[in-house]
């Protein structure tokens, strides 16, 4: 039983980091039907500032500090997310989607090359910011950086859900994903509430990432590929363009793979070698059976 | 004759053409003017041209984002090697024995893309180019898990039976038999589809069904690549055909102009040997094809030759040249004439 | 249509000009490796190894009057980019030897075209058996993955008494399979309980396995895999109790003290050499190699310095740089002199040298024992 709860707070770990990750991909998507494939290296980008901040900043391993990183690398990635908006897409917008999705994909990749180019491709040793001990919770034995993950994501998650649901720049946002047109005749200023969708979904992707190196100790310019790709899948499986679907996708897949990873693999030695293609058949068959996902809703195509 | 050779003017052509640039390439490596290093890369350009003209017909005809064609490039390398290791000992024919594995490579690509194009192909361009990067990774998966492929250890002892005249007229016959096909009402249909697919629906356009075999054709044309590629190469490893292999394939295909073949084939030529001469520059080659791929949906979305072909046509150009012979002895008459005049 | 036929004049061109010679008479050794990329360090450390070697020996007076030219190109560790660039060093550079392939994929890729050429091939670093298989000019400076894994298991079950063991392997790894297959193979030989794991090239995230690992309770965990995955597995172990497991390691995880020293403390793994071995030979290399290039030597540097010193040796054995005569010396070479351990070659090209055990402690290299396989 003991095995069980330990693989369980792996899951929450890793479905943590998916869900924040998902949101970017959801909102961007809801707002401009455009899946930015170059969000997983924002992620990546989010851990290496940390990175940066983490080694050069005095104070990081105090309380305060890692609180600090966080917002700051936060902050720096919506930048990035806004700046890569205004290069890379906002032309497009009329264009064939195509030529979009041809965009972000070179994006992606620019960015990937980037931070080769940058960083050079030998992991950097993300320092322990968060202790790496265990602390009796309520009678359970969880890890200190769980707790962090954890209920940092879900601190966030709930801010913007408040966000968007009460706050005017929410209800405007969630008005350009209905209809962009009809909400610019509103008055709205769609070109601002598109950059700030890029912003606050960057932002969260970050937090991803910079939890992700935590978690995981090592910062490298591929770090975002695969969990983007897998945070992708959790938001389609939740539902693209549903928030509260993101976050449910994302601890969905967290729990497919810690399940693969852990128990699968007592009973079937050969599991741990098909977790991802195992996250890639939960695409296929959502794709395939429920293209809306399970909390979303079936828009159909306008001519 | 003369109107047989007019109405098949573009067809002799363009035959005449590839067997004389075959004819000048091959004497030049046999006499040894072209070394073994320039023999290779001309073998990778002939299988780079393979690559994206088969992927040209469902990204650049069809319009449909796809992003895992390396997949079918690791089928047929891998059906290839080994059916021909297999079959060695009963087909001493070297060429023989590549037209068997290759079709035995063909057959097996065309099965992956009917598995994955029938679902795939009914879903939006994002969600297909997202399943289409899955499937490049599942096969990856799979043929580094089975026991017969020798997983991550890699598969050796491939005959070594590609010869270049073999590659070349490879080459030559999947391009001629593209082109046929996109000369076609078939190709046009699919040009159709890509501008407004539910227009072309409207007008009575089996939509499903040439998308589908749009897919396959690029599917079992992918795995013939893939059959040169590992009877070149001789060595067969799975990490070879990932997820970079098939951006290699989609740039070419995004800068040559999505629709176009002779921009394939060009662009498929110039980013085979371009990095040979910029060696130095190896470290900022992914950065600069990503740039390019922005900068190009940016400002040049139609790539370097649009939808427009290089037409090769003799009839075309003894045309031009009558019209600048006419051009030249009006010219010359008009001068003789006034010098008439003249005592 | 004008416009198109100047750029292939002007390409036919420019190939043509890039054919031509350069330089005086060397003794050209041609150096494969992927000097780009992910994984640059290792093609660089060959890179900077031979060439430390070659300048060595010109200062010493070169050979045959000859200086050593060593021409490295890079493979981007692929197949098919390894094929490009030997044909480039033997038609182009008309390179006398090959120090290379760095990896075992690139090295099979271009086995062929070197044995119907006839040019002397040691490679560094390719550990793959079939590299040396039925090649008589095809030689390798390092020992087989299978030899090294066997040793591994020799030392964890006679020295550390391990009698329940796992491995945790990378299956998108060549080098990290075939030392966990050998390393089985010699537990199940031996009759102890030997269970296996693996993890991918993707993986970042080890810690569900790892808690199944650990449940396992194991006296020894074998992770024959690259600092970059160790160095994360191990961080990541060392919050689950794994009270007192000892993890080992093959040569990749030689470089593990710089990043990960406190994780990997009082941990094991062997190696071809041991830049803290007090041999006289040892410290000279790594003090000039220091020197040189401002880093360390890691055990690939270490290998492709020996290479380019054995065909020294070979050469002169030889007599000149006809290729047969040179194979034939490499065949019949004793290279007493290598750091990284006495080379001489079996008939089938492979090297029959000892094997270090390391133990990291407080950040550096003990070497523990010096261990002969059969």
């Amino acid at each position: 039983m003991d095995y069980v709860f330990k693989q369980l707070i792996n899951a929450l770990n890793t479905g943590s980091i998916y869900a924040l990750v998902a949101i970017g991909y959801t909102m961007v998507y809801g707002i401009i039907r455009l899946i930015n494939f170059a969000h997983g290296d924002v992620m990546m980008f989010g851990a290496y500032f940390a990175f940066i901040f983490a080694t050069s900043l005095p104070f990081s391993d105090t309380a305060g500090g890692v609180i600090l990183i966080m917002l700051l690398s936060m902050a720096a990635a919506a930048i990035m997310g806004v700046l890569i908006e205004k290069i890379a897409y906002k032309r497009l917008r009329r264009a064939p989607r195509i030529s979009a999705l041809i965009t972000a994909i070179g994006m992606s990749l620019f960015l990937q090359n980037l931070a080769l180019l940058i960083f050079k491709a030998e992991p950097k040793v993300m320092p322990a910011l968060v202790p790496k001990t265990r602390v009796d919770f309520f009678g359970l034995d969880i890890p200190v950086l769980t707790l962090y993950t954890f209920g940092f994501s879900v601190l966030f998650m709930v801010l913007l859900t408040l966000f968007v649901r009460k706050t005017r720049p929410g209800k405007a946002m969630r008005a350009v994903s209905q209809d962009q047109d009809a909400a610019r005749l509103m008055g709205i200023n769609v070109n601002s509430v598109i950059s700030l969708t890029f912003a606050l979904g960057s932002a969260l992707g970050a937090l991803g990432g910079v939890f992700y190196s935590l978690s995981y100790s090592q910062v490298y310019p591929t770090l975002g590929v695969m969990p983007g790709l897998k945070a992708f899948v959790a938001a389609v499986l939740g539902g693209i363009g549903n928030i509260g679907g993101a976050m449910l996708g994302g601890y969905l897949i967290g729990l497919l793979e810690t399940v693969t990873n852990g128990f699968l693999s007592i009973v079937w030695k050969e599991a741990t070698r098909w977790t991802d293609a195992f996250v890639f058949a939960v695409l296929i068959f959502v794709l395939l059976f429920k293209p809306s996902g399970i909390l979303g809703k079936h828009v159909k195509e306008k001519v | 004759m003369k109107a047989f050779l007019i109405k098949y003017d573009r067809i002799i052509s363009v035959l005449a053409v590839i067997l004389g640039v075959f004819v000048i390439l091959n004497t030049l490596i046999e006499a040894g003017v072209f070394s073994n290093y320039i023999r290779g890369i001309l073998i990778l350009v002939m299988i780079a041209i393979i690559m994206a003209t088969s992927l040209n017909i469902a990204t650049g005809f069809l319009g449909q984002l796809v992003l895992g064609h390396a997949g079918f490039m690791a089928l047929g390398a891998y059906g290839a090697a080994l059916s021909a290791i297999a079959l060695r000992e009963v087909i001493p024919s070297d060429l023989v024995l590549f037209l068997v594995a290759t079709a035995i490579a063909m057959a097996i690509s065309l099965l992956a893309g009917l598995v994955v194009g029938t679902p795939a192909l009914r879903l939006r361009g994002d969600y297909l180019g997202i399943m289409t990067l899955g499937f490049g990774e599942i096969v990856k998966v799979i043929l580094t898990n089975l026991e017969v492929t020798n997983g991550a250890q890699g598969l050796t002892r491939i005959p070594r039976i590609m010869s270049f005249p073999v590659a070349y007229f490879t080459m030559a016959v999947v391009v001629v038999i593209i082109a046929l096909f996109m000369n076609s009402r078939h190709g046009r249909a699919m040009i159709s589809i890509r501008e407004d697919e539910i227009a072309s629906e409207s007008v009575g356009i089996n939509v499903t069904r040439y998308k589908i075999i749009g897919f396959l054709m690029a599917a079992m044309f992918g795995g013939v690549g893939g059959s040169v590629y590992a009877f070149h190469i001789g060595f067969l490893s799975p990490t070879t055909f990932g997820f970079v292999r098939s951006i290699d394939i989609f740039v070419i295909v995004v800068l040559g102009g999505m629709g176009s073949l002779s921009g394939a084939v060009i662009a498929a030529s110039v980013l085979t040997f371009l990095p040979e001469f910029l060696r130095d520059f190896a470290n900022y080659r992914l950065l600069v094809y990503s740039a390019l791929l922005v900068l190009t949906m940016l400002f040049r979305p139609q790539g370097l030759m649009g939808t427009k072909e290089i037409v090769i046509s003799f009839r075309r150009f003894s045309d031009k040249i009558r019209a600048f012979w006419m051009k030249h002895r009006k010219t010359k008459a008009i001068e003789g004439g006034t010098d008439h005049g003249n005592p | 249509m004008k416009k198109l036929t100047v750029l292939i004049v002007a390409i036919i061109v420019a190939i043509g000009l890039s054919a031509c010679d350069s330089g005086e008479e060397t003794i050209k050794i041609g150096v494969i490796g992927p000097l780009s990329g992910a994984d640059s360090l290792y093609g660089v450390a060959v890179e900077r190894g031979a060439k430390l070697a070659a300048k060595e020996i010109n200062e010493a007076g070169g050979l045959f009057d000859k200086d050593f030219e060593v021409i490295a190109y890079d493979s981007k560790g692929q197949p098919d980019e390894g094929v490009n660039v030997y044909n480039r060093l033997v038609d182009q550079d008309e390179v006398d030897a090959i120090v290379g392939g760095t990896f075992s994929g690139v090295t099979l890729a271009i086995k062929d075209l070197a044995v119907q050429e006839g040019i002397p091939v040691l490679t560094p670093t390719a550990t793959h058996p079939d590299v040396t298989l039925d090649a008589d000019n095809i030689f390798r400076a390092c020992y087989t993955d299978s030899y090294q894994g066997e040793v591994a298991a020799q030392f964890a079950i006679e020295t550390l008494e391990a009698t329940k063991a796992a491995v945790f392997y990378n299956i998108d790894d060549a080098y990290s399979e075939g030392l966990a297959l050998a390393f089985i193979d010699a537990y199940e030989a031996a009759e102890l309980t030997i269970d296996d794991y693996t993890f991918n090239a993707n993986t970042d995230d080890y810690s569900a396995v790892l808690t199944t690992i650990q449940s396992g309770d194991y006296d020894v965990v074998f992770v024959p895999a690259y600092v970059a995955s160790v160095g994360a597995i191990l961080t990541q172990a060392a919050t689950i109790d794994f009270g007192e497991t000892i993890f080992m390691g093959g040569d990749g995880w030689d470089g593990i003290e710089g990043d990960y020293a406190d994780v990997a403390e009082g941990f094991y793994f062997v190696n071809h050499y041991a830049k803290t071995d007090p041999a006289q030979n040892v410290q000279d290399f790594v003090a000039n190699f220091t020197a040189e290039y401002g880093v360390a030597p890691n055990a690939l540097a270490a290998l492709a310095y020996d290479a380019v010193y054995a065909l020294h040796a070979a050469f002169e054995d030889a007599g000149s740089t006809d290729r047969a005569a040179v194979i034939a010396a490499l065949a019949d070479l004793s290279y007493a002199d290598a750091v990284t351990g006495a080379i001489a070659f079996d008939a089938n090209g492979d090297p029959l040298k000892a094997i270090t055990v390391i133990q990291v402690v407080e950040g550096t290299h003990v070497v523990i024992d010096k261990v002969q396989g059969s």
